[in-house]
């Protein structure tokens, strides 16, 4: 390190010229083949196992029945009212999504607690991470496939997992938040004599909420997409419908429920980057 | 927060309605000052909270009932069925081949797609958010009914797993990606059109390397995810571990499920450590 400082320092003593400063420029190609190598040589290791035995024997119906099914969607049931339309499984997939993350945000909270380096002992905190962890690895699917157990299929089923497969990840970033909050504001609470209650009131609370807010919505944005897929397993919301129709090739109305689903998560997307843009301006 | 003068305070129609309390100070001068909306926000939220309680029927009592179920379940889950080890080692390796080829295709595709989609980059408006709308609904449709297309397209197998992670990455570290260059500085990119490279050459040099590192962390972070997303693609027939996992749990074999689940532990953790790492390195 210090040989090439000085190498530096030579060069600039001497004043070199332009075409003489670009032929030392850092060269990095060692490093660069290395990486290409690596990831060529994991790309062939992994195709190893691909088998492609091109298109199935209805491959080409199926992708053309898509196909049709998105540009002549099943209208009636698109705006239907009933029980099985679109506009109410959209409903009640948000409805799982709503009371999942505002489950998962409260759950949430002495898990991240328990969990910071600056508020407990360092081995409790380090034992709380793994526990988030092993809540994060589960899919959210097997999570489904378990509390089925306890709810019977229906959307209650999707809202309790949705509970706890939200843990993960808001307790990880309220983490975060945590070991940020600035201590000094705390110091000079206590210089004035307030008592711990009012220094949680007026130290922690304002330092957190508007990050904790903008957690819950990001995962309610997450939480709305997982909730069509926990349909599959019968945890209620749009996926199952959908499902049922794509394996029984019923285009057209496979066809209204992407419509639905893409609408709706667009809209929750825009408004939810609007909102957490809001907050992190501090409005 | 919402202390203003009344001179920059812009009325919306919260404030028309709720009108602003105006305050007198000491010197004669007047001000005015902001309802809170938190009342207005948190009776939404509350509204919203027992809508959905109807729509999923969700009741604390059912659940406290069955909860032994589920302990009894986790009691399982902790007891593995080690001698099960050689048959998930197969589909293990099978996931992460999966992820490692399918995040490769789908960042390969991204790059270009993010360059053409990112407005400091392109200045052609039309084509910047056409490329972001088509990249706004690949997201917008669930990666399992991705696969479950596939599978029904392709054939049952690895390959149409692949396919799906491809299409769910390629979506999602474009959108990463074209956020990172709209940020980057562009300084050197001007001065060396200046001297007369043509654009190309000047993007190559001037922004390549500062787009690389932020381009190769994305792709980790996109892979550390689809090695978790990609356990439960089997579950609709693409290959993976998911298939066991949907089997373990039709045959109710919870101390075999344990075991896989916890494989599949060990390995997201082992891959997470290590991408963080690299990440680490990187930045």
């Amino acid at each position: 390190m210090s040989e090439k400082i000085k190498k530096l320092e030579q060069a600039v003593d001497k004043k070199l010229t332009v075409a003489e400063a670009y032929a030392m420029r850092p060269r990095h190609w060692l490093l660069y083949t290395l990486i290409v190598l690596i990831v060529v040589g994991l790309a062939g290791w992994s195709s190893t196992t691909m088998k492609f035995e091109g298109m199935t024997v209805t491959g080409s119906e199926v992708a053309k029945g898509i196909i049709s099914g998105i540009t002549h969607p099943d209208l009636a049931l698109m705006f239907g009212t009933g029980d099985t339309g679109v506009p109410y499984l959209l409903l009640q997939t948000m409805a799982i999504a709503v009371l999942g993350t505002i489950f998962g945000a409260i759950l949430a909270i002495p898990f991240a607690f328990l969990a910071s380096t600056n508020i407990m002992s360092k081995p409790v905190a380090y034992l709380f991470r793994v526990l988030i962890l092993l809540i994060r690895t589960i899919p959210s699917l097997v999570w489904a496939l378990m509390w089925i157990r306890v709810t019977g299929p229906g959307a209650a089923c999707g809202v309790i997992t949705q509970s706890v497969c939200s843990i993960g990840m808001i307790s990880k970033m309220y983490i975060t938040a945590i070991e940020d909050l600035d201590t000094r504001i705390l110091e000079s609470l206590d210089a004035m004599g307030c008592t711990a209650f009012q220094k949680i009131r007026y130290g922690v609370i304002p330092q957190l909420t508007a990050s904790f807010i903008s957690t819950t919505i990001y995962r309610f944005d997450i939480n709305l997409k997982d909730a069509t897929t926990l349909g599959i397993v019968g945890a209620g919301g749009i996926g199952a419908s959908l499902v049922q129709c794509l394996n029984s090739r019923r285009w057209a109305m496979v066809g209204s429920f992407v419509w639905g689903l893409m609408v709706l998560v667009l809209i929750i997307e825009f408004l939810s980057t609007r909102v957490r843009k809001k907050l992190a301006q501090g409005k | 927060m919402d202390e203003n003068t009344s001179s920059v305070l812009k009325l919306t129609w919260f404030d028309k309605i709720f009108k602003p309390q105006v305050i007198t100070l000491a010197n004669g001068h007047q001000t005015i000052r902001r309802r809170s909306r938190t009342p207005l926000i948190l009776a939404l939220v509350l509204a919203a909270i027992v809508l959905s309680f109807r729509m999923t029927e969700f009741n604390f009592a059912a659940i406290a009932r069955n909860f032994d179920k589920l302990l009894d379940l986790f009691f399982k889950l902790f007891h593995p069925k080690w001698s099960y080890f050689s048959k998930v080692v197969g589909p293990l390796v099978d996931t992460v081949k999966m992820s490692i080829l399918g995040t490769l295709i789908g960042c390969l595709v991204g790059l270009p797609v993010a360059i053409l989609a990112s407005s400091n980059i392109n200045k052609n408006a039309v084509v910047v958010s056409a490329f972001r709308f088509i990249l706004a609904l690949i997201r917008t449709i669930p990666t399992l009914v991705i696969a479950l297309v596939f599978a029904l397209i392709y054939g049952l197998g690895t390959f149409a797993g692949t396919l799906a992670i491809a299409l769910f990455t390629f979506g999602i570290v474009a959108k990463m990606l074209y956020e990172s260059i709209e940020v980057i500085d562009m300084g050197p990119f001007e001065a060396m059109e200046a001297l007369g490279a043509d654009k190309f050459q000047a993007f190559w040099s001037a922004c390549m390397p500062q787009i690389l590192p932020v381009y190769l962390s994305h792709s980790l972070y996109c892979f550390e995810m689809n090695v978790r997303a990609s356990a439960i693609l089997g579950y609709v027939g693409a290959g993976g571990l998911g298939i066991m996992i949907n089997e373990r749990i039709g045959w109710r074999d919870y101390n075999g499920l344990g075991m896989v689940l916890l494989m599949l532990f060990v390995v997201v953790v082992a891959i997470e450590f290590f991408s963080e790492y690299l990440r680490k390195k990187l930045s």
